[in-house]
């Protein structure tokens, strides 16, 4: 292929396609992967596509090596069910499956994220008189605490990138280093927001997220104001790799099944 | 049993309900028959409270909700869900809410008739302030772990594919907390899509002896618009179509009174 090539696909992909696209280069060594519907579910059926024919793809739902043609709508559809390896029941998915850390990835979203990637998807407002009251914690939190790792996926804006969370759901870096070993949590917890702009990662001392890449033909300033507290950059700051034509067109063939 | 004669003996005024289905085979029909019985000051639990609680809490049926995850899977939030806790139409509801693993754990707890469960989880979240959930320390290792109370739900109300004569009942596919909300409870009743001579064995199948069973009823196509692996289909339009449709008191009132309700003139709320 050649640059011309890449870069026509790059200009031609949307934020939210590439947005997709750096979540499934993500699992690109991955064996298992924790996900939910939307963009994470479309982003693990493309790296299945694209680069890990055997990743294993586990829903809430108790579906364990779902192998999905069409992207769900819901975590429950019945080709999920379908194609599933192992179908098991929700005490089961969580005491035996997430809880002793058998997933490598869990990809999450939330409508707030703080500074050390706590998540919040339970209230916006005070909790007994909420302005907004969202759908709640489902699995998130011991997902959070027990799977591998641990991968946000959410859109880059300022409502959503906050200083102090209005109601802490799930427990990323706590205030900072020590604290998910103090809390006796398995897994790594956060290591990545991927986001529409970028991807921000967690400093390894302060556990503070760190813009450490962003994607084509977004500048610096323009994260900046979408996140609502000082945004610290990466000295070894990087453009994310353009999407090849591969992987671009194979996402719009999936998003069009 | 009709389905109609099931609900009227099972579930009382103020009784603690569970309908369980996650994603799947969710009991819509007798979830709906329940509204046309005018029951009251229900106590509703559900790990995802889903379209069917949405249509129940604005009917105004609930006192109390015991969840995990208020949402349209895959569509967004549940409009009657919200407007009920954030303005308290048409009612206030009051609300216990857990994480999937809590609930999970609490029916688990309820079919064991243990007090209670034990587990990791809800340590350092603001979840653990506003639930019910308590610190306990292995009494062998030392580890801080969580402790959850059993769930005993008064009535527990589930859809399967099949019963047979006997009244034993097999479900498959997403299995989801159905076995566990029906050993937890005092009471049960299973809505199925078919009853058969014989259950034939089915791949990741779930069988319940008809003995622990309170009543079995016949209702076809009684999970939609979820569905009934290998009988029906999930109807993801209609979860699409709820979204907007439930989003306005009025059109939601109207559209429950001629869809659920059969009944246009008569005012609920």
């Amino acid at each position: 292929m050649t640059v011309e090539t890449r870069d026509t696909q790059a200009q031609d992909a949307t934020a939210g396609e590439i947005q997709t696209i750096v979540a499934a280069r993500r699992l690109r060594d991955t064996r298992t992967v924790f996900i939910g519907v939307g963009r994470p579910s479309t982003a693990a059926i493309l790296a299945r596509m694209v680069h890990n024919p055997d990743l294993v793809l586990v829903y809430e739902s108790g579906t364990i090596g779902a192998k999905p043609f069409h992207i769900p709508l819901s975590i429950g559809d019945g080709e999920l069910a379908e194609t599933a390896d192992a179908v098991v029941t929700v005490p089961e998915m969580f005491n035996y499956w997430i809880g002793p850390g058998r997933i490598d990835v869990a990809f999450l979203g939330a409508a707030q994220i703080d500074p050390h990637a706590n998540l919040n998807s339970t209230v916006i407002g005070d909790y007994d008189h909420p302005k907004t009251r969202l759908p709640g914690a489902g699995g998130a939190p011991e997902i959070a605490a027990s799977c591998g790792e641990v991968i946000v996926i959410a859109p880059h804006a300022k409502r959503t990138f906050v200083e102090k969370l209005d109601f802490c759901t799930t427990v990323g870096h706590g205030d900072g280093p020590g604290v998910r070993e103090r809390l006796g949590f398995r897994g790594k917890g956060p290591t990545a927001v991927i986001t529409d702009l970028g991807v921000l990662e967690p400093d390894p001392e302060t556990k503070e997220l760190v813009l450490t890449q962003i994607h084509p033909g977004v500048d610096v300033t323009r994260v900046k104001e979408q996140t609502g507290w000082e945004l610290k950059v990466s000295d070894a700051l990087e453009t994310t790799e353009p999407p090849t034509a591969e992987e671009l067109s194979a996402l719009r063939e999936l998003l069009d099944r | 049993m009709s389905l109609s004669d099931a609900v009227e003996s099972l579930v009382g005024d103020g009784d603690a309900v569970a309908l369980e289905g996650f994603t799947h085979l969710i009991p819509f029909e007798a979830g709906h028959e329940i509204m046309r019985q005018g029951r009251r000051e229900l106590e509703l639990i559900r790990m995802t409270p889903d379209l069917l609680y949405d249509q129940m809490i604005g009917m105004g049926v609930a006192r109390r909700l015991v969840f995990s995850y208020g949402g349209n899977p895959g569509v967004g939030g549940l409009h009657r869900f919200r407007d009920a806790i954030e303005n308290g139409w048409p009612r206030p509801v009051e609300i216990e809410e857990h994480s999937h693993a809590g609930m999970a754990n609490r029916y688990a707890a309820g079919a064991a008739d243990m007090p209670c469960a034990v587990m990791r989880g809800y340590v350092g979240t603001d979840l653990a302030a506003h639930t019910t959930v308590a610190p306990i320390t292995c009494p062998f290792t030392g580890e801080r772990l969580t402790a959850v109370p059993a769930l005993r739900p008064d009535v527990a109300i589930v859809h399967a594919q099949e019963a047979d004569r006997e009244g034993n009942v097999q479900l498959w596919g997403i299995p989801g907390v159905q076995k566990e909300a029906i050993l937890a409870s005092e009471r049960s009743l299973v809505t199925v899509e078919r009853i058969v001579d014989e259950l034939e064995p089915r791949p990741g199948g779930i069988t319940i002896p008809g003995w622990v069973i309170g009543v079995v009823a016949e209702a076809p196509g009684g999970s939609r618009p979820s569905y009934s692996l290998g009988i029906t289909d999930r109807d993801n339009d209609f979860y699409k179509f709820w979204d907007k449709m439930s989003r306005d008191r009025e059109q939601f009132t109207e559209w429950m009174n001629a869809n659920v309700l059969h009944n246009n003139h008569v005012s609920t709320a």
